[in-house]
């Protein structure tokens, strides 16, 4: 039940998109998602989509686990689509006692929700597609530059990582209390929301019993291995970019350039007089 | 009374790259008052089994009856098969969550719909049942030892008063000591209350002491189904998926390989020792 959490989750497959390096992605998803706002047409919205179509076709990760990730935040997209659609001052195309539905606010309700959609699809392209591994050093290598301001980056990166390490383990101790509580007659569905509020004691208290106990091991383990920060820490397999890493690059630029043209120089000659 | 298994499957991750197939075709027939030891090494399918046993698992494929009912039928009650079903986890005492040992065993009687006085008597029974000491009642659960904290999570189980009662290795990580206690008191436990008991573990020397009925699990497959000797006597092959029989089986085989008229079915060291002293024709003839 708790499975079906796909954020953050690496999917496990053989393909280019694999094996790029984090570096790579990292930026690749920061570049697709400033593209994302800087085009504010359909047609540029249409080449984002092609993109992130193609890229999710090489990456070999099968479509339904993006839709996963989206269930986090249909609210979300709820909330921003109702709130543009009603609150949207325009020329008025339906009207409902004191709401009125513009035709700008349609525009803007729709542009929206196609860029939290890809912005989240495009995000889970790279954390399904990273071990988590991967993407702290990623992360690390990247942030660097913020050392001159005394940014401790390098533990930054590793209580990220551990956090991420953690995710899937707690998931899995989460679902094993509850089916050992469920086992003892706990009912974790039924009731009210007081009930239910307190229908999460049983699970809630065991949980973060666990969570300390493994953070305390953890510490003792890396206390125990001599692990003291970052300073003059080398890396078994430092992060090194091939050819491929260079391609990827020139492929994101050009989809940018791609992005830009389409999506705001394009039109505007057009609708230049 | 009896569990019914009709060719289970489960399929884990099966819709990613690598499917798990943790269970393969089993059926299997649990009677009632039976004593079985469920033995596979790591990741042979037995705690999944387990979790089918009371409904916390729905097979992808195949049925399970509880007295002849499809538990997975729309309107089949599962909360009362838990209570008829008592499953104790891998590290039980990782479940423990109340301020002290007493509410917490109260627990699942009071989940059932029972009055506060009811759940109370029972709680106070099956602490009493796993030879809970009395004066530790009322301790937070979290400042007993591991095994102490053991027994308060089965009495836990035992508190709903399960026809089937099912321990899911309920010995890992204790000492040798602890483990023995905790064994005898299930064997006690049962003889007391006529309650099934399934015994899962990885270790056939555990289990051949106590159960009447050994099941093998290799792959996600019942790979031996039968009493103890039955399934000890293919020790070879137990030992090629990575366990072993009894030390004593050894013994007794390599005693009969060297020329010894001993029959090589014991498992037991008791009986072993009667079995030897049979074969040199003093049967009896010496004392222990």
């Amino acid at each position: 039940m708790l499975r079906d959490i796909t954020l953050g989750q690496y999917y496990q497959s053989d393909s280019v998109i694999h094996r790029l390096d984090p570096r790579v992605k990292l930026s690749g998803t920061i570049i697709f998602i400033i593209s994302l706002f800087v085009v504010n047409n359909f047609i540029g919205y249409a080449i984002a989509g092609l993109f992130l179509a193609w890229v999710i076709k090489v990456s070999k990760v099968p479509f339904r686990f993006m839709v996963k990730g989206m269930k986090s935040i249909v609210m979300l997209l709820v909330i921003t689509v109702v709130f543009n659609l009603f609150l949207t001052p325009g020329e008025a195309v339906v009207t409902v006692w004191k709401l009125k539905i513009t035709k700008e606010g349609i525009e803007i309700a729709v542009k929206m929700a196609i860029r939290l959609v890809f912005l989240i699809i495009g995000s889970s392209v790279m954390t399904l597609t990273t071990t988590p591994n991967n993407l702290t050093d990623g992360l690390e290598s990247l942030m660097k530059p913020f050392k001159i301001f005394h940014v401790p980056v390098h533990e930054v990166a590793m209580m990220m990582a551990i956090a991420l390490r953690f995710i899937p383990i707690l998931l899995e101790e989460t679902d094993k209390i509850m089916k050992a509580q469920i086992a003892r007659g706990a009912d974790f569905e039924s009731g009210n929301l007081v009930k239910k509020a307190k229908s999460l004691v049983p699970l809630l208290v065991p949980l973060f019993i666990s969570a300390f106990r493994r953070a305390n091991d953890l510490a003792m383990a890396m206390e125990a291995r001599c692990y003291r920060g970052g300073e003059h820490r080398t890396k078994m397999k430092p992060l090194q970019y091939k050819k491929r890493d260079g391609l990827a690059y020139l492929t994101v630029f050009l989809y940018l350039a791609v992005c830009i043209l389409g999506g705001r120089i394009l039109p505007g000659l057009f609708m230049a007089p | 009374m009896s569990i019914i298994l009709n060719h289970v499957n489960y399929v884990y991750d099966g819709d990613t790259e690598i499917p798990v197939k943790a269970l393969d075709d089993v059926s299997l027939q649990i009677g009632d008052g039976e004593f079985i030891g469920l033995i596979g090494h790591t990741g042979s399918g037995k705690s999944t089994l387990v979790q089918h046993l009371n409904g916390l698992m729905k097979p992808t494929d195949g049925g399970v009856y509880y007295n002849g009912a499809d538990i997975h039928d729309g309107d089949y009650d599962l909360k009362t098969l838990r209570s008829k079903v008592g499953l104790v986890f891998q590290y039980p005492e990782h479940q423990l969550f109340e301020v002290d040992v007493f509410s917490d065993v109260c627990f699942g009687p009071k989940n059932l719909g029972l009055s506060r006085k009811e759940a109370e008597l029972r709680a106070f029974e099956a602490l009493r049942l796993v030879g809970f000491p009395e004066e530790l009642f009322y301790q937070s659960p979290f400042e007993l030892s591991g095994g102490q904290k053991r027994r308060a999570a089965i009495a836990g189980v035992l508190a709903m008063k399960p026809e089937v009662l099912i321990l899911d290795e309920p010995t890992a990580g204790l000492d040798p000591k602890g483990r023995d206690e905790i064994l005898d008191q299930v064997k006690r436990l049962r003889e007391e209350t006529k309650m099934t008991v399934v015994l899962v573990s990885h270790s056939m020397e555990d289990v051949a002491k106590y159960v009447n009925r050994i099941i093998v699990m290799n792959r996600g497959k019942v790979m031996f189904d039968g009493v103890p000797k039955a399934v000890f006597a293919h020790y070879k092959e137990l030992e090629e998926v990575g366990l072993a029989a009894p030390q004593v089986t050894y013994i007794m085989h390599a005693l009969r390989e060297k020329g010894f008229p001993v029959k090589a079915q014991a498992t037991t060291i008791a009986e072993a020792k009667e079995e030897i002293l049979r074969a040199f024709g003093l049967a009896g003839g010496i004392a222990d």
